[in-house]
């Protein structure tokens, strides 16, 4: 609890955490000064018998010691963010090969297409699975999300990863899981009255156990396919 | 009001007494008369904006459980006293509306606004008072409109305070329409109060300066109500002009914001956001010039760095129209735009910070009286360091990645909004109290306001940084949705419980408030010894305000001159020749 960031598990985090951290005692360290130097005055400098105010209109040395000391400060802070920015979000940050996941929003639930036995995207063997990602551990994943409706954000706090999902928008996200386990799915942006339910679980599997399911819910998809073409949803 | 028998000599306002009571009170063309009007308006939408947070704290600390009270509202809001989602995204959206809207920026602007910009530069009136007057009836009109949208079918807006289309622009997709619109067409018109406000603020301040009132010898509070009327007269017109199209998309089937149409649900982030940054520094400016003021004066010695000060709020004014893109970081904006965003956003910690150090090099060497302003004031320094602080976190577009849309964006604007703007209006309101009704408030109720205030108000914000840390989404209407979030619900409804102490507070400045307005100790006028030119007339002071046209000698703050019998030197008081005070000259 406190100030510590949960455990995450995508290459991501141990970047963007680092970057927390830093911010955390930079600012610790502001916030620390600032209020004790308000308590500090308050008591010293309290009004006392006796005591008259010192007639001081400013100091210019110092006026320019602490904007130089705050500039240069955040402009170091951006220099920092600008690489992990660029990884995560950049223009051209996801990784070639990364395997393809197209994702659809709508209010209020997530549908993940998969690619079918062909191991291809956008082909006709294609199946859909709603509210559930599954992928597998230590491979580039990219999800090729848009949204039918209105406007909701894929987050998955465990990655350290949030991206709107905007209608008549195609989004890239991309991640690397880092560690198997089921993990939530959450809408970060506030869709509608069903806002607060529309959760799903991105499954990270062991490479054996992602090829085993995805075979299963092929052959369950495509056994389906038949009776079900008639009473599509 | 005015007991005082005011000689008023100014030819133009000879009539002063001849006024109707209502020409005087409801229907008032005086600056000061229509600041308490915006005031008392704006203090009870305070009221209710903080009355749709409990019934918010009570979903989330106690979440499916029947509210109090709950079973008086109607079936669409509360069934059996449980509230809906529907109607909780409604709070949600009603509160930041309420808050931002009709309560914190007319309390900053309508109120102080207008009863301090005339008495501060030494002018009888407004430039425009028939304006003025206009402006606060069509705020009320706008703030009639608002309210009316709790009660129409489908319920009031529920797309946030920030109206995200299209969720904002389609009827059929949020189950809300008349409130939506509503919603627009109040904001519309608010808008035309506020432009009509900034336009005559600007205009005196630039025009009707006593004699010797120069650039350089204007009170900080009057330096930032000015730059802030600058920002709202340049930034209300784009959110009006949003709404505008907003309203078109509803009700007349234009395709601004629908992309099945055409549309581009981004440009309504670009344009409320271009509006909503500079809107977030009129929400903070002025509130920074009063707590310069207060704390000059209860420190007994001049603003330290007074032209520091004031170059800090005009480039706090400037940065704040080139920072509008980091509300959209993960919005789907071009992502190259992150890295300029993210450097001007940085940027304008350089002003903040160089304001906190100058206000505490006010407070050092000085001699502090901490009377209940000077409390709020300090209070503000310290409170809007910490939300000042916590923005850096988001500002670096990585970690934003991670805390945008969560509890902790919500515990860093509670800290401007709340720690920062309130904490320096109940500064303002306590200080400038007795010039408004001509009577003191009480000095022991609004020290244990204070500090309960304080007390409570970090015990429900500073835990939101934490749950934020761990992820907890805003505006989620039940969290025991998610696993993630089990763990947080001891955190929640501590802070729930927190919240409604802070509520209950608040009614201890209320009575303050009122009781004080007919049993208050009678103020003489200057109680605070201050140095300002409203400091010189009749508490309260007359129509016309002066008698006389003040001449203004003197820098704003010379508080502790050497070699003077008294530690304060008004404006308006020649200083002892053979001792000219140094910041008299500029």
């Amino acid at each position: 609890m406190g100030w510590i960031i949960p455990h995450g598990v995508s290459t991501f985090t141990p970047e963007i955490d680092r970057l927390y951290y830093i911010i955390l005692v930079i600012t610790g360290i502001a916030f620390v000064l600032v209020e004790i130097g308000l308590i500090y005055f308050s008591f010293k400098y309290r009004a006392q018998p006796g005591r008259k105010a010192h007639y001081i209109h400013g100091n210019v040395t110092a006026e320019v010691i602490w904007t130089a000391v705050t500039a240069v400060t955040v402009v170091i802070i951006g220099i920092m963010s600008v690489p992990v920015w660029n990884k995560v979000k950049g223009r051209n940050s996801v990784p070639a090969g990364a395997l393809a996941y197209n994702v659809t929003a709508k209010q209020f639930e997530w549908n993940v297409g998969y690619p079918g036995p062909d191991g291809q995207l956008n082909t006709a063997d294609d199946f859909k699975v709603r509210n559930q990602l599954h992928v597998p551990v230590n491979r580039d994943v990219v999800l090729e999300a848009t949204a039918e409706d209105v406007i909701h954000s894929f987050f998955v706090p465990a990655f350290r990863l949030k991206q709107d999902v905007v209608p008549g928008m195609r989004m890239r996200i991309w991640f690397r899981a880092t560690e198997p386990g089921p993990y939530e799915i959450a809408c970060a942006e506030l869709c509608g009255l069903g806002h607060y339910k529309m959760r799903a679980f991105v499954t990270v599997h062991t490479q054996e156990e992602y090829d085993q399911w995805l075979a299963e819910r092929a052959a369950q998809a495509q056994s389906e396919a038949q009776p079900s073409a008639v009473a599509s949803r | 009001m005015a007991t005082t028998a005011a000689v008023v000599d100014h030819a133009t306002h000879a009539h002063a007494d001849d006024r109707s009571f209502i020409r005087k009170y409801i229907f008032s063309t005086d600056h000061k008369i229509i600041g308490i009007q915006f005031g008392l308006m704006s203090l009870v939408f305070l009221a209710l904006g903080g009355t749709l947070a409990m019934m918010i704290r009570w979903q989330l600390g106690f979440p499916g459980k029947p509210m109090p009270l709950g079973s008086l509202l109607p079936e669409t809001m509360a069934a059996g006293g449980i509230m809906l989602p529907e109607f909780y995204v409604a709070l949600v959206t009603m509160h930041g509306t309420i808050m931002v809207f009709f309560a914190i920026m007319p309390l900053l602007m309508g109120l102080f606004g207008n009863f301090l910009i005339p008495l501060k530069i030494g002018a009888p009136d407004m430039a425009f008072p028939r304006i003025n007057m206009a402006s606060f009836w069509i705020a009320v009109s706008a703030g009639v409109l608002m309210m009316a949208g709790f009660f129409v079918e489908g319920g009031h807006a529920g797309a946030g305070w920030t109206g995200y289309a299209p969720l904002s622009a389609r009827p059929d997709l949020s189950g809300v329409s008349l409130g939506q619109e509503l919603w627009c067409l109040s904001l519309i018109i608010l808008g035309l109060a506020s432009i009509l406000g900034a336009t005559n603020y600007i205009t005196t301040v630039i025009n009707m300066r006593a004699p010797g009132m120069t650039w350089f010898r204007l009170p900080l509070s009057i330096w930032a109500l000015f730059i802030a009327s600058i920002l709202v007269l340049l930034a209300i017109p784009i959110l009006s002009g949003a709404a505008i199209m907003l309203l078109f998309d509803q009700t007349i089937g234009t395709n601004f914001f629908n992309p099945a149409t055409g549309g581009q649900p981004l440009l309504w982030q670009h344009l409320f956001w271009y509006f909503g940054h500079p809107e977030v520094y009129i929400l903070i400016l002025p509130a920074m010039g009063f707590v310069s003021d207060v704390l000059a004066c209860g420190s007994r010695k001049p603003v330290f760095g007074y032209h520091s000060m004031i170059y800090a709020i005009i480039s706090i004014g400037f940065l704040g129209w080139i920072v509008w893109g980091h509300h959209m970081f993960q919005s789907g904006m071009n992502p190259t735009l992150g890295m300029t965003f993210t450097i001007s956003t940085l940027l304008i910690a350089v002003p903040s910070a160089i304001k906190v150090f100058n206000w505490m090099g006010t407070m050092w060497r000085g001699s502090i009286h901490f009377t209940t302003p000077v409390l709020h004031a300090v209070g503000f320094v310290a409170m809007f360091t910490i939300g000042g602080l916590s923005g850096v976190f988001m500002s670096s577009t990585p970690v934003d990645i991670y805390i945008h849309d969560t509890y902790f964006i919500v515990a860093h604007l509670h800290y401007v909004l709340f720690g920062g703007s309130l904490f320096g209006l109940f500064a303002a309101i306590t200080f400038w109290y007795p010039k408004m009704f001509g009577r003191m408030m009480n000095e022991f109720w609004g020290k244990v306001h204070f500090w309960l205030t304080m007390v409570f108000y970090n015990a429900v914000f500073w835990p939101m940084h934490d749950i934020g840390v761990h992820g907890h989404m805003r505006r989620i209407y039940d969290p025991s949705q998610y696993d993630f979030l089990k763990p947080l619900a001891p955190v929640n409804t501590f802070i729930s419980i927190s919240a409604f102490l802070l509520f209950a507070t608040q009614g201890i400045f209320a009575l303050n408030f009122i009781i004080s307005w007919f049993k208050g100790e009678k103020a003489g006028r200057n109680p605070w010894k201050d140095t300002g030119l409203e400091w010189s007339t009749p508490s309260p002071a007359p129509h016309g305000n002066f008698e006389k046209t003040p001449t203004v000698y003197n820098a704003p703050y010379e508080f502790s001159v050497p070699g003077m019998a008294e530690d304060y030197l008004p404006q308006d008081q020649k200083a002892d020749q053979s001792r000219a005070p140094a910041g008299a000259g500029h």
